[in-house]
């Protein structure tokens, strides 16, 4: 069990990795607009099906 | 306008009624305008015909509604001078652009506007941001031009502006990515410090060696105290302002239970002895974050009132050059440049009539119903609407110096001036944190001579659950809940403190049109011979004047509706009256005169009769009489000198606000009517529904308004409910600002809450929803306060240990959740009821 003496500090570190990720995306401005992205994966895919089958 | 017509044929585009001069029996595709047509050949022809399968035919109908008649050309958006402003150039050649779009109404309209590429070779993307309505194109310049891209959707429907971003909204944007960055972290540290905690405590069972424990803990540390210091400083920060300003609220007693927490859990560390709580305040910091964040975003939803205001002025207009109108924008004129104002044109400016006569629309800014008549010479405002015909008009001021732009300065005045509204929660705060320290202090005192250990252990214990997570919790959500709850019921409200305020009745102010009335002239009565009102229809086709619509729509409806009529133009044909029409003159102020068909007819005032030398009988006279009592204008018919009829003309008083009103008085809530309309118009209203002539104030200002908002006493709860430009200082102002829906967006944006419905009864579904939320709240608070209370009991007595604690802290929050929940399923039938 004494791995667990790297493994949680490397666990943390991977933690501060992700939130660091994050941060950044969120100073990038990906989460400036929530909605618009919810209004747009309803239609794109279903266009594509359509003039196929048409 | 819709006018009813018999015929069945619907058009293709919008779905709306095709007039029957329009159906062309050969073809599949109706329209019912150019401008559909337009769209529709547009769409099919880059093969999104799908667009008809998922798009809201009824928010389509809404945009060809709103279609302004306006020319879709936008070369002045080729200008260097927009380039500068607005464009961005990227080094390989393409160009970006945000532009402002009107008519977005759903996904579908999302969708079609992001299909441009394939619309418009050139384009490289546009992104739609829907919540601003905006959209970001992106191009090149080499392939396509940027008015033609303008162009095309203006054409699809949605006409583009360009947008000047304030300073606001890179504020907000600013503050929304700091809830977002602090949210992040605080989850990350929350979600983390919950599996090392869990370790914890399964090591408590299955002998976890000490230096294993001692890992966990000191990770659990090291998390907590990021937690704390990172996204935790908010409370911190504002615990530390609240004791400067000595204005204690909710932060505080938080803010003690973290640092004392966090403060006792490092002491424990370093023993390698005691109980830790980090996962308990990291999760903690969490959720109140998530709180803060929802109203946050509730309170930013509408878009700035001031970046709005400025939408009301078009981007462009007509600028004469050597006796030609040439398009130009705005943003370049002068004064002393004269415009070319057109007939359906919004006036970009402040200036003099210089050149021709019309009628304009002022209800934007003075709250007038009817258009004014403004001859040469006379001042036009910018935001008002040229209703009739051609103007040339000399700048005076554009933009900020404006009278618009004056009310734009006055509404972001009342919204910095507006009184804090202290929630309950807050209020309890104070005295909260109070009691918690003297119980602290008992409880040290207590155990001291006993044992000084225990006692400082047993007081930091009693410090750290008497923290107020359930408490802190309880208001947001169950003002959560409550606005998401209003928004399904068609009333948007924007923070929980309107909520509260409607709690404490005060005086309730109404704008006249739109809410208390159906806000147009409509013929209410027809004593008479109904027959005759074809002939008075035919002469009134001549005027602009609203009672000759109101006249022209009576005719209309007591006569066939087999007649054609055209979507685009407000003036019917009424051309199946068959009536000869000449000479007619209009006289001003007081009606028409002219020959039909060789007899001489006069439809007008008083006045007009007798400047005419007609005498109405006495019974007519006593008709009169009757209608005028009754609030409603009489309205004079002679031919050939002989009074035919009289008809009564009023805008009719909603069917439910004399019962609304009276429901509202119940409550406790006095009644006002506050309108830009004439004093004698006000009056009637108000004699009909009962509200006392002091309270009815006719022709305000903009800033009269608010002056009247203003004078009210500071603790009394003052609501405003208006829809137009001219109340939205005054609704900024307010405890409460409530907007009217067909409002002008400006006004949405300084009001609290926006009713999607007109009339009156959504605003007693708001005091409904007031009060539900009201109870849900006490029963929260009450709630957490037992726990509160049973937690310091059990930590005087020294009976808290981590199991305890662990058991007993997410069950106070949990129990908050739930009564919220409850409270949102529940009473809902309730509200539908009232």
């Amino acid at each position: 069990m004494s791995v667990l003496y790297i493994a949680i500090p490397m666990a943390l570190v991977i933690a501060l990795i992700a939130v660091i990720a994050f941060v950044l995306q969120v100073r990038s401005g990906q989460y400036d607009d929530l909605e618009t992205p919810a209004q747009r994966m309803l239609f794109d895919d279903h266009d594509q099906e359509e003039t196929e089958t048409r | 306008m819709i006018i009813k017509t018999q015929s069945k044929v619907i058009c293709t585009h919008c779905g709306l009624d095709v007039p029957s001069g329009l159906i062309q029996p050969e073809r599949k595709n109706q329209f019912c305008c150019g401008g559909c047509e337009g769209a529709f050949a547009l769409i099919s022809g880059s093969g999104l015909e799908s667009f008809y399968a998922i798009a809201d035919q009824k928010s389509l109908q809404e945009s060809v509604l709103e279609r302004v008649v306006e020319d879709s050309e936008f070369c002045e958006f080729n200008e260097p001078v927009f380039y500068e402003k607005f464009v961005c150039e990227f080094t390989n050649g393409s160009r970006e652009v945000d532009l402002s779009i009107d008519g977005v109404h759903c996904g579908a309209c999302v969708w079609l506007i992001e299909k441009l590429p394939s619309i418009l070779p050139g384009v490289e993307n546009a992104t739609v941001n829907w919540p601003r309505r905006t959209v970001r194109v992106r191009w090149k310049n080499a392939i396509v031009s940027i008015s033609v891209i303008a162009e095309t959707l203006h054409r699809l429907g949605y006409r583009p502006h360009p947008i000047h971003v304030g300073e606001n909204q890179l504020r907000e944007r600013k503050q929304n990515r700091q809830h977002l960055t602090q949210i992040g972290i605080a989850a990350a540290c929350a979600g983390n410090n919950m599996i090392l905690s869990a370790a914890l405590y399964f090591g408590m069972f299955s002998h976890m060696t000490a230096g294993m424990s001692q890992l966990m803990r000191i990770a659990s540390c090291v998390v907590g105290v990021f937690a704390l210091l990172g996204p935790g400083q908010t409370f911190l920060r504002s615990a530390l302002n609240a004791v400067r300003t000595w204005t204690p609220h909710m932060d505080l007693p938080i803010a003690l239970g973290l640092s004392v927490g966090t403060l006792a859990g490092l002491i424990n560390v370093i023993r390698g002895a005691g109980e830790i709580y980090f996962d308990s305040l990291s999760v903690l910091i969490f959720l109140l974050l998530i709180g803060r964040w929802i109203q946050f975003r509730q309170q930013n939803k509408a878009a700035n009132a001031i970046e709005l205001l400025y939408r009301l002025t078009p981007a462009k207009t007509r600028k004469m050059i050597d006796g030609h109108a040439q398009a130009t924008l705005v943003d370049l004129v002068q004064p002393n440049d004269v415009l070319e104002i057109r007939p359906g044109d919004v006036v970009p400016v402040d200036g003099t009539v210089v050149d021709g006569s019309t009628r304009i629309d002022e209800a934007v800014l003075t709250g007038e119903s009817q258009p004014v008549l403004k001859l040469a010479g006379a001042s036009v405002m910018a935001g008002t609407i040229n209703t009739d015909s051609k103007i040339l008009v000399k700048t005076q001021s554009i933009g900020r110096t404006t009278r618009l732009g004056k009310i734009v300065d006055l509404v972001e005045q009342a919204s910095l001036d507006k009184p804090a509204v202290v929630l309950w929660a807050n209020r309890i705060g104070g005295y909260f944190v109070l009691t918690v320290i003297a119980l602290a202090a008992i409880t040290l005192a207590c155990w001291w001579h006993i044992d000084a250990e225990t006692a400082v252990e047993r007081t930091i214990a009693l410090l750290i659950v008497a923290c107020p997570c359930a408490l802190a919790l309880a208001t947001p959500l169950a003002i959560a809940v409550a606005l998401g709850r209003s928004a399904g019921k068609k009333v948007m409200v924007k923070g929980g403190d309107v909520l509260q305020s409607l709690q404490s009745p005060g005086t309730i102010w109404l704008d006249k049109t739109g809410t208390l009335t159906e806000g147009n002239l409509k013929v209410e009565r027809w004593f008479g011979d109904t027959m005759r009102a074809d002939v008075v229809a035919a002469l009134e086709q001549a005027s602009s004047h609203p009672i000759a619509s109101a006249l022209v729509d009576f005719a209309n409806d007591c006569w066939s509706p087999k007649k054609d009529q055209s979507l685009s133009t407000p003036n019917h044909t009424v051309g199946d009256f068959r009536c000869l029409v000449e000479k007619a003159v209009e006289y001003r102020g007081l009606g028409i005169k002219g020959t039909v068909g060789g007899r001489t007819v006069l439809v007008g005032n008083r006045q007009l009769l007798t400047d005419q030398g007609v005498t109405p009988s006495k019974h007519q006279q006593r008709i009169a009489e009757t209608i005028a009592d009754g609030g409603l204008s009489p309205c004079w018919i002679s031919m050939d000198n002989v009074v035919v009829a009289v008809v009564a003309i009023g805008d009719s008083i909603r069917p439910e606000a004399s019962a609304a009103i009276t429901s509202l008085r119940h409550r406790g809530w006095k009644i006002g009517v506050l309108s830009g309309d004439h004093q004698s118009v006000v009056d009637r209203v108000a004699q009909r529904l009962q509200i006392p002539s002091n309270l009815a104030m006719g022709e305000m200002s903009p800033e009269e308004k608010l002056a009247v908002i203003k004078k009210q006493p500071d603790n009394a709860t003052v609501i405003m409910v208006g829809d137009g430009v001219n109340d939205s200082a005054a609704l900024a102002a307010a405890s409460v600002g409530i907007a009217v829906k067909n409002g002008a967006e400006a006004s949405l944006a300084a009001a609290n809450v926006y009713l999607a419905e007109p009339g009156l009864n959504p605003i007693l579904r708001l005091f409904a929803i007031s009060d539900s939320t009201a109870k849900t709240m006490q029963v929260n608070l009450a709630v957490s306060l037992a726990y509160n209370i049973t937690f310091a009991a059990l930590a005087f007595f020294g009976f808290i240990n981590p199991l305890v604690a662990a058991i007993l802290m997410p069950i106070s929050s949990l129990t908050v959740v739930a009564l919220s929940l409850r409270a949102g399923n529940s009473d809902s039938i309730n509200v539908m009821q009232s």
